[in-house]
Formats: structure tokens, C-alpha cells, sequence
């Protein structure tokens, strides 16, 4: 674990090195020249980006600047209409499409993500919202469900223990037995993220977790996001738009604007970018 | 400054109330006047006016609306003060665990076991001290019981709105007695033929039309019940519209129950001579049915498969998201719910001996919808009361079943309004986390987890309203 | 070839009954995407109406053009009360609730109306009275296209025309147009929700008895039932055009009445209505957005 992310600070000054390009040596995932179209409407426009192994990400852009898309296309809700997903599993594995996959598929193969606006099972326990972020990683079918035979009351224990040691991690457990729209907001927004890494990911793609909290709570997101970057072995790409966090936590960011990608760097680069300045404050 | 109540208070507070009451009525009365007042002879063309009905009808609007004005506060009232509480964080009374309701004392009974061996003796019992009319009605209840836990587990639990299902029943008794009339198959080849086809067919409906909306789910299947009973009602090979008559009912390795063995109940047992003792057969076969369905549909509902269900009605998007195969996981909750209608069908003929399309209308679809919808959508003992309360009521009361078709439109309207979640509302399974000797309770790896069904847990309702 | 003619044209009155129920179905799925199962039977209620007052008003005297008019003005007046109070009992209570709710109540909401008509009158068949007047302009024509025909064919045609001045130029009809687009936008810029939920319940009612009292006088018999086949075929003509567009269900139901009888002519009248079924699935499976509605991106 720490081993990777060893390598993948070290890739980064290699690629903050190169300049400009999509290019960090030891990427996770990358996207090149993905494009949306909706009707007549360019929603993406040819972005290349690149999440590397390990490391915190960030898309920040004035609202409808296509991020969510982005995601969307990434995630298999959409079909992009022009590009590739590329994901490099492991270093000693060879790299896979992702393009036009089903979106089941793809959070098979290692990608899971939250919402915008949350999308929990409403009417599920909070564990049982956990447990169905294991679907993926289990085996048991209906012959197994109806019969109940050993190998599926190994496989479901097992299950339960994963997920209740996620909330237990995640300071969830206390509400593992609550419907989940019985929670309260924040806590919410962070079982959609214990779900999301029930899954077993390794890219987690989080559409603005902020989105909605208070101080004390998106001070608590940092923490969290914070300690699943230590304790998974998972790499982070991260819409908000709340920069204090953005700032703090990512490593690197990058810019959208009209669909485009107008910027890409570290936070203190991106602070001081006078395009990113342009796209938010407007033109002067 | 002190407030007096007088009588011109009270009188403007039930004012207040009233005029609204009386509004409804007065407007109701209106909408019915022509049609309740003016009757049709359909045989001589001629009309005849009669006010007769009216009064009744302004008073049990009038009666009703008040109800219905209560019930409407009293859910808006609910609504606000549950946004309160989850907007100051997680309500005292939720953490300490809510009042436990009727049903959840009977869950968490440790006589639990007990109670339900007794049912079940009882139900043992129950054939051979009842006359051959209640057995038949009870064979009739268990039948619904079977489409409701089959219907639930389309509707309740997967969210897709089925509203065919009787033409699955439909293909399973129509299976049988086809097989039985032309080629004198017996009920116990069958009935696994019949199930079997009912989940071809299942299949083959579902297929192409699975990817659609709710809504639009919904319409299909219902064009598909009408195209199957119509299809029935028209085709040479089904006999039209006088259907399928002698059918065997189901035997018991060839010995005619009605001989030898009917002679030692009637004698020795005190059975009711009267008694078609195939009729009792073909009840334990449906009680059998019934007892595997129940257990069936509750282990799919706490495994991978019926979580994935129960995901997809949440909402479909994240249920993709969390890798469910959306397309498989519906086409597995339709098909499996047309199989259980096979199967009942197969009992149904075996039954009745003799089957038509018009056994098989979008009534019969309806009728199961309200079972489930009453019962409690998701839940299997919900599902169960709604089936013995809507098919074996209607049998003894005769008022009712004069009104029954009226009354389960008004109960599925007032359900959806004012108890989403039935009768008896689905609860989910409560974990309770046990912390090994080690003390290490971290959760990661030491901790034991125990599946309790029985710990009181906060009423898990549809929509809470 | 007349035979050929004859099927056009009955297909064509068909159509135009189809299209005059599906235009409720489709307003209304259009603005809170509901497919409200009741709206046959509010064309039921609107025949029964009809029936009613044909009786009272011809027991008092009243003949000819007077007689059908005031006629379909009460079942039309009827119907749009039973479309308002349908919407106000088994609908607005379950704003928000999830999507199943609604439609369950639906179909709770027809089924009550079914039987209660057929409680309250009776479940056979009644005749129907012919109210259409002799119109001796048609004797050239008379061969091809009856009075009753003619009359459908007018008073259809009639209503789409002002349905849709109706919906382009007046308030309300824009407000309706705004909420289809956007409800909460809608809300914000002050659009009165529940009001334009109401008008559009009671216009397709409206229409719907129209309707009813056309059949009618076509069919010269009405029962209680009738209401369930007709919308059925309705919402498969509404879905046909691509439910939510309203020159899509006129469309939509003028090419299933053309289907339905020359299915009946050249195959058997016994599997008109499995065509009409038929060709619901199919649609819905190779194009459920219909020939003029517009495939939609799910928003996440």
C-alpha cells in the first residue's frame, strides 16, 4: 500500500517534470480524447486525463461545466460518444477498455462512485446498503439463495463481517440496523461512500461529497476521505466545489470549463492559473 | 390576557371542520345524481327516478370525508415532525430502538418456533374435522396465498408492477389441462411442466420488454394477460370458450381416495362423509406449496439474488453503480414470480376440473395486486393475511362479495394514500454484533455477526408517511 | 375496392374516438407522467351520462340538434367534474410519493368506477339512442361515409383544432406547455401547480366524454366494461404517437383505428383486439419514445 503510493509521488514529479499533457507515469485510469454530445450539445469535448495509482484527484469547473458528465461517460451510465477509458489494474497487469461497458460491469472491474444528489437504498438498513455494495465480490446465485447450502452461508457471513467492519471503521455502526433515509444528512453522504467502498474499488469517484454539509461536517469528509486514502488501496477522483477542501486534500486538479479541460496541475499552480481565475470570476 | 373559550369558539372550530365535510359531500351527491338516481331497464329502453339512495350517500360521504380530512393532517402532521427530527440528527427514540408494534412482539417471541408448529398442526388438523365448503375455500385462500408471495416477489420486492400476472396462472392450468386432456398426463408430471412453462413464458415476455420504464412494464404485461386470455377464448386446440372440462384431480400413487382410504377417515376419524377426500389431498398439496414458497421467498429476500432486488426498487441507477446486472436481476424476479403462478395454476385446475378464459380475466390480476398491495408490499406475513382476507372473506360474507370488486378499488386507492406499506409492513433483518472473548471488537475480522429475525427494530414502512 | 373504402373509413371514426381519449391520456402523462388507468372509465361515465340525459331530456320534448348538442355538453360537463375529483382523491395525496404509488391508485381508482357504474346501473349491455339528426346535404356521400361518421369526423376534428389554440395562445395553456417542461421551474416562476394539474384532468375528461357519447351513437350500445378496452387502446395509441405529444396521439390513434379494421376485414374480427395489443408490445419494444416523442437521457 504505502509502497504504491511511494511510486506514485514519485511518478508525479516525473510527470509534473514533462509539463503539460495528460502524462503521470504510473496512471490508474486515464480517459484520451473523450467526447459527449448530446443532440447538438458538446458536453465533453476531447478530455484527456489521467488519475494516478494511489493519489487524490480533483475536477473543479463552474457548474454545468460537464464534471458530472464526465463521470456519467467514466462510469458507464453513459456511453461516450468519441474516446477511450483506459484502466491499468495493476502494473504487472495488462490495461483494459473501459469504453461502452455497462455501468455493473464496470464497478466489477473496480470503479464505484457516489452521487450528487444521494442515492441510497431508502428503505434497506444502512448494513444491508453495505452488503449490496458486496454484490460485486460475491458468487451466490439463485440456486445457491434457495437452497442456502454451505458455501453460500460461508459466503454471506463473510459478507455481513466485511460490511459491518466497514461501518465499524467509518463510525457507522451504531446506525447498521437503520433505514437509511432515517439517517441524518451527513451521515448519509458518508454510507454512500462506505457503500461505494464495499465494492471493493480501485478508483473511487466521489460527485461532490460536500455538497450540502456543514463546516464540522465537511471537516469531518476531509478526515474521512483522508483515512480511506490510508486505509484502502484505492485512488480517489474527486468533483467539489469546495475549494478549501479541494485544496487540501488533492494532489493534483484539474480545471473544466464548456467541456473542456483548461487546466491541470497541482493546487498551488491551479490557485494561481489565471484561465481557471477567468472561468470562475467571469471575464473582466 | 387570558383566552375564554366559549360556545362560539367550539362552534366555529367545528364549523371549520364541517363545512369542508359538508362541501365534499354536497359535491359528491352532485357527481352521482344522475347515475345513482336514474336507472336504466336495459330490457324495455326505459329509465326510473328514484332518490331512494341519496341519503345514505350524503350522509357516508359527509362521514367519510371528515376521515379522510383527519387522516390527511394526521399524515401531514407525521411527515413534519419526522423531517425535524432528521434535520436535528438522529432522533433519542430512533436510537434507543422504537415501540415495538403487534407484529414485531410476535416476531421477537422466544415462542416463536412453538407457534408456529401449533399452526401448523392445526393446519393438519384442520381438513378432516371441516365440511368439503371450507376445505374448498381454504384450498382457494392458499391458492391466492401462492400468487401473492409469487406477485410480491415482482412487485414488492423488485418494484416491477405486474399487471398479467394471471395469465402465468393462466399458462400453468392451461398446461395441465391441455397435457391431462389430450394426452392424459397426471397432475404430478405437470406440475413441474407447468411451472416450467410459466417461466418460459416468463422469459420470453420478459426479454424484450424488461429494459422498459415502470410504468410502461406495466402496461405490457397487462397487454399480455388480455392477448392470453383472448388468444384462449380463440383458439380450437383450448376449446374456445367452454374451456377444459373432467380434469383429473391429483393422485396419490394410483389408490382411489375416495375408496378404501375415505372409509377409514369416515369411520374412524369422524370425517365429514360428504367429503371429496381428493379435495383434502389437493389441500396438503397446496399447504406443501405454500410452506416451501414461504421459506423460498424469505431466504431470497436476505440473499445476494433478492438484495439485488430490493436494490432495484430503491433505485435503479445506484444499483447499477454498485454492479448489479439490472436486466438479469429483473428478468430472474419476473420470471421466478411466473413460476409460482404456473405452479398455482396446476393446483387450480386440479381443483376445480374444469378451467375457461373467463377464469383468467385482468380481475384475477387485480385481485393479487390487492392482496400484495394490502397485505404489505415486500412482506411475506403481510402477504398472507391479505390473501386470506381478500379470497376467503368474500366467500363468507355474502354482503361483501356483492361489493367486493368496489371495495378492493376504494382499498387500493386509500392504501396508496394513507399506508403505503400494507397492513403488515415489510421489516428488514435486524444484525445484532457480538464481540468475541478476545475483546478486540474493531470489527475488522473478530467481530461475529448473528442475523436475529426477531429483535425489535423500527417499523420499516414502504414510504413512512 | 369499397370494401377496401369501407374499412378506410371505419377505421378512420375509429381512430378519431381513439384519438379523442388518448389526448387524455397523453396531457396528462405529459405533466405528472402518470398513466392515469381512470380515464376509460371517466369515457364510460361519459357515455352512461350521456345516456342519462338523452332519456330525461327526450322524455321532455327536445329533438334534434338541440338534443345531441346539450347532450354532449352535460357528459361533457360530467365527465370534466369526475376528471377533477379523480385527480383531487386519488392523485394530489400522493404528490411525491414513490412511482408505484400512484399507478396502484390508478388502478384502485378505475376499478371503483367500473363497479360503481355498474352497481349503481347494471352490467348489461344498453342501447344506446341514435341522436345524430338526418342530415338530406349527405345523400351523395351517403354510400361511403354515414351521418353518424360525419359527425365524428366533425366534431373530432373540431376539438384537436381547439385543443390546440387552446394549449398555444391562452395562460393557462402555456403554463400547461411550462410545467410538461419543468414542474419545480414552472413553480418557481409562479405557476400554480395543483390548478394546472386540474384544468389538464378536466379538459382530457372533457374530451374523453365526448368521446363517449360519440361511440355511442356509433356502436348504439354502452356497458360498463367498455371503458377498460377503450383506454387500453387509447394509451397504446398515446404511446404509438409518443406519449406526451399531442399531434402523436391523434397520429398514433388514427393509424391503430386503421389497423384494428382492416385487421378485423382481412384476418378475423375475432383478433382485432390482440392487434391492437400487439402492436403496443412492439412498439414499446423497438421504439418506446413512439413516432413523435423524443428518446430522453436519464439525468443522474
Amino acid at each position: 500500500m504505502s509502497a504504491g503510493l511511494d511510486k506514485g509521488a514519485g511518478a508525479n514529479a516525473a510527470g509534473t517534470g514533462t509539463g503539460s499533457g495528460s502524462g503521470c507515469v504510473d496512471p490508474i485510469l486515464s480517459t484520451v480524447g473523450i467526447s459527449m454530445v448530446f443532440g447538438g450539445l458538446v458536453a465533453l469535448n476531447s478530455v484527456d486525463l489521467s488519475i494516478e495509482r494511489g493519489s487524490i484527484t480533483a475536477l473543479i469547473g463552474p457548474n454545468g461545466s460537464g464534471k458530472t458528465t464526465f463521470f456519467n461517460c467514466v462510469t458507464g451510465i453513459y456511453k461516450p460518444t468519441r474516446g477511450e477509458v483506459i484502466l491499468y489494474p495493476a502494473l504487472d497487469l495488462p490495461s483494459k477498455s473501459l469504453k461502452g461497458l455497462p455501468a455493473d460491469v464496470i464497478t466489477h472491474e473496480g470503479l464505484a462512485r457516489t452521487f450528487q444528489n444521494i442515492r441510497l437504498f431508502n428503505n434497506l438498513t444502512v448494513l444491508e446498503n453495505v452488503l449490496i455494495g458486496r454484490h460485486t465480490r460475491m458468487r451466490a446465485g439463485l440456486w445457491g439463495a434457495l437452497t442456502r447450502n454451505r458455501k453460500t452461508r460461508a459466503e454471506e457471513a463473510a459478507a455481513i463481517e466485511r460490511s459491518y467492519g466497514l461501518l465499524v471503521t467509518y463510525g457507522l455502526d451504531a446506525m447498521a440496523n437503520e433505514l437509511a433515509k432515517n439517517l441524518p444528512y451527513g451521515a448519509q453522504r458518508r454510507l454512500e461512500i462506505v457503500r461505494a467502498l464495499a465494492t471493493e474499488p480501485k478508483v473511487l469517484l466521489l460527485d461532490e461529497p460536500a455538497a450540502g454539509l456543514n463546516i464540522a461536517e465537511t471537516a469531518a469528509l476531509r478526515d474521512l476521505i483522508s483515512d480511506i486514502r490510508e486505509n484502502e488501496k484505492v485512488s480517489i477522483l474527486l468533483i467539489e466545489h469546495d475549494m478549501n477542501l479541494v485544496m487540501k486534500v488533492s494532489k493534483k486538479i484539474y480545471v473544466f470549463d464548456y467541456g473542456r479541460l483548461i487546466a491541470q496541475g497541482p493546487p498551488d499552480e491551479i490557485q494561481k492559473d489565471p484561465k481557471v481565475i477567468k472561468a470562475y470570476l467571469g471575464e473582466d | 390576557m387570558t383566552h375564554k373559550i366559549t360556545a362560539s369558539h367550539i362552534g366555529r372550530v367545528i364549523w371549520s371542520e364541517f363545512k369542508p365535510a359538508l362541501l365534499a359531500s354536497f359535491w359528491i351527491c352532485l357527481l352521482a345524481f344522475p347515475i345513482m338516481t336514474l336507472s336504466i331497464n336495459p330490457t324495455n329502453q326505459s329509465f326510473k327516478f328514484s332518490l331512494d339512495r341519496m341519503p345514505y350517500l350524503a350522509l357516508g360521504t359527509f362521514v367519510l370525508s371528515i376521515l379522510w380530512r383527519f387522516f390527511l393532517k394526521r399524515r401531514a402532521f407525521i411527515g413534519i415532525t419526522k423531517a425535524v427530527h432528521q434535520s436535528e440528527g438522529l432522533p433519542e427514540d430512533l436510537r434507543k430502538g422504537p415501540k415495538p408494534s403487534w407484529l414485531t412482539v410476535v416476531k421477537a417471541s422466544r415462542y416463536r418456533r412453538q407457534g408456529i408448529y401449533v399452526l401448523l398442526a392445526i393446519m393438519a388438523i384442520l381438513p378432516f374435522i371441516s365440511s368439503p365448503y371450507t376445505v374448498n375455500v381454504m384450498v382457494t385462500a392458499l391458492i391466492y396465498v401462492t400468487l401473492g408471495l409469487g406477485l410480491n416477489v415482482v412487485v414488492g420486492v423488485s418494484g416491477l408492477l405486474n399487471l398479467g400476472y394471471i395469465a402465468f396462472y393462466a399458462i400453468g392450468a392451461y398446461t395441465y389441462g391441455l397435457l391431462n386432456h389430450y394426452f392424459g398426463l397426471s397432475f404430478w408430471v405437470c406440475l413441474p411442466l407447468g411451472g416450467l412453462t410459466a417461466t418460459l413464458m416468463g422469459l420470453l415476455l420478459g426479454f424484450p420488454v424488461i429494459r422498459l420504464s415502470g410504468d410502461y412494464l406495466a402496461i405490457v404485461t397487462l397487454s399480455f394477460g388480455e392477448i392470453t386470455r383472448l388468444v384462449l377464448n380463440n383458439l380450437t386446440v383450448t376449446r374456445g370458450p367452454r374451456g377444459i372440462s373432467y380434469i383429473q384431480p391429483a393422485g396419490f400413487f394410483g389408490i382411489d381416495l375416495n375408496g378404501a382410504p375415505k372409509e377409514f377417515l369416515v369411520n374412524y376419524l369422524r370425517v365429514d362423509p360428504a367429503m371429496d377426500i381428493n379435495k383434502i389431498f389437493t389441500y396438503f398439496i397446496i399447504l406443501c406449496l405454500v410452506i416451501v414458497t414461504i421459506i423460498f421467498v424469505f431466504r431470497l429476500e436476505n440473499s445476494r439474488l433478492g438484495r439485488a432486488w430490493l436494490a432495484m426498487r430503491e433505485d435503479e441507477v445506484a444499483c447499477q453503480a454498485m454492479g448489479i446486472n439490472r436486466t438479469r436481476a429483473k428478468l430472474t424476479a419476473f420470471a421466478l414470480g411466473s413460476t409460482w403462478a404456473g405452479l398455482a395454476g396446476v393446483v387450480f385446475a386440479s381443483q376445480i376440473t374444469f378451467i375457461n378464459p373467463a377464469s383468467f380475466s385482468f380481475l384475477g390480476s387485480i385481485l393479487v395486486l390487492s392482496i400484495v398491495v394490502l397485505g404489505g408490499m415486500g412482506s411475506i406475513p403481510g402477504v398472507i393475511l391479505g390473501a386470506i382476507v381478500l379470497s376467503a372473506l368474500p366467500e363468507q360474507l355474502r354482503f361483501f362479495s356483492q361489493y367486493r370488486m368496489l371495495l378492493f378499488g376504494a382499498l387500493m386507492v386509500l392504501m396508496m394514500v394513507f399506508r403505503p406499506g400494507g397492513l403488515i409492513q415489510s421489516t428488514r433483518e435486524v444484525y445484532i454484533h457480538k464481540t468475541n472473548g478476545n475483546g478486540k471488537g474493531d470489527g475488522n475480522g473478530t467481530a461475529r455477526l448473528e442475523a436475529l429475525t426477531g429483535a425489535p427494530k423500527p417499523e420499516a414502512t414502504g414510504e413512512r408517511p | 375496392m369499397t370494401y377496401f373504402l369501407d374499412l378506410f373509413l371505419s377505421g378512420l371514426t375509429r381512430g378519431s374516438i381513439y384519438a379523442l381519449i388518448a389526448l387524455g391520456y397523453t396531457m396528462v402523462y405529459g405533466i405528472i407522467a402518470l398513466i392515469n388507468f381512470a380515464h376509460g372509465e371517466i369515457y364510460m361515465i361519459g357515455a352512461f351520462t350521456a345516456l342519462l340525459a338523452s332519456m330525461v331530456l327526450g322524455s321532455l320534448g327536445l329533438t334534434g340538434w338541440g338534443l345531441l348538442l346539450s347532450v354532449a355538453v352535460i357528459a361533457a360537463i360530467y365527465s370534466g367534474m369526475y376528471g377533477w375529483t379523480v385527480e383531487r382523491i386519488a392523485y394530489r395525496p400522493l404528490r411525491g410519493a414513490s412511482r408505484l404509488a400512484p399507478l396502484i391508485s390508478a388502478i384502485g381508482m378505475s376499478f371503483f368506477l367500473q363497479n360503481y357504474v355498474q352497481l349503481a346501473q347494471t352490467s348489461n349491455f344498453v342501447l344506446f339512442p341514435d341522436l345524430v339528426p338526418q342530415m338530406p346535404f349527405l345523400k351523395p356521400i351517403s354510400a361511403y361515409l354515414n351521418r353518424t361518421q360525419v359527425i365524428i369526423l366533425l366534431f373530432t376534428s373540431v376539438s384537436m383544432v381547439g385543443l390546440t389554440l387552446f394549449i398555444k395562445f391562452t395562460k393557462i395553456g402555456m403554463a400547461m406547455r411550462a410545467v410538461a417542461q419543468d414542474m419545480t421551474m414552472a413553480r418557481l416562476s409562479g405557476v400554480n401547480i395543483d390548478r394546472v394539474i386540474s384544468v389538464t384532468f378536466i379538459i382530457g375528461s372533457v374530451l374523453a366524454a365526448l368521446g363517449g357519447v360519440l361511440i355511442g351513437c356509433s356502436m348504439r350500445q354502452i356497458y360498463f366494461y367498455m371503458g377498460f378496452l377503450a383506454g387500453m387502446k387509447a394509451f397504446t395509441a398515446a404511446v404509438l404517437g409518443g406519449i406526451g405529444s399531442i399531434p402523436g396521439a391523434v397520429i398514433g390513434a388514427l393509424i391503430l383505428g386503421f389497423a384494428e379494421s382492416f385487421a378485423a376485414g382481412y384476418i378475423s374480427s375475432s383478433y382485432r383486439d390482440v392487434v391492437a395489443f400487439i402492436i403496443l408490445i412492439i412498439i414499446l419494444i423497438f421504439r418506446p419514445e413512439g413516432i413523435m416523442g423524443q428518446a430522453q437521457t436519464q439525468k443522474v
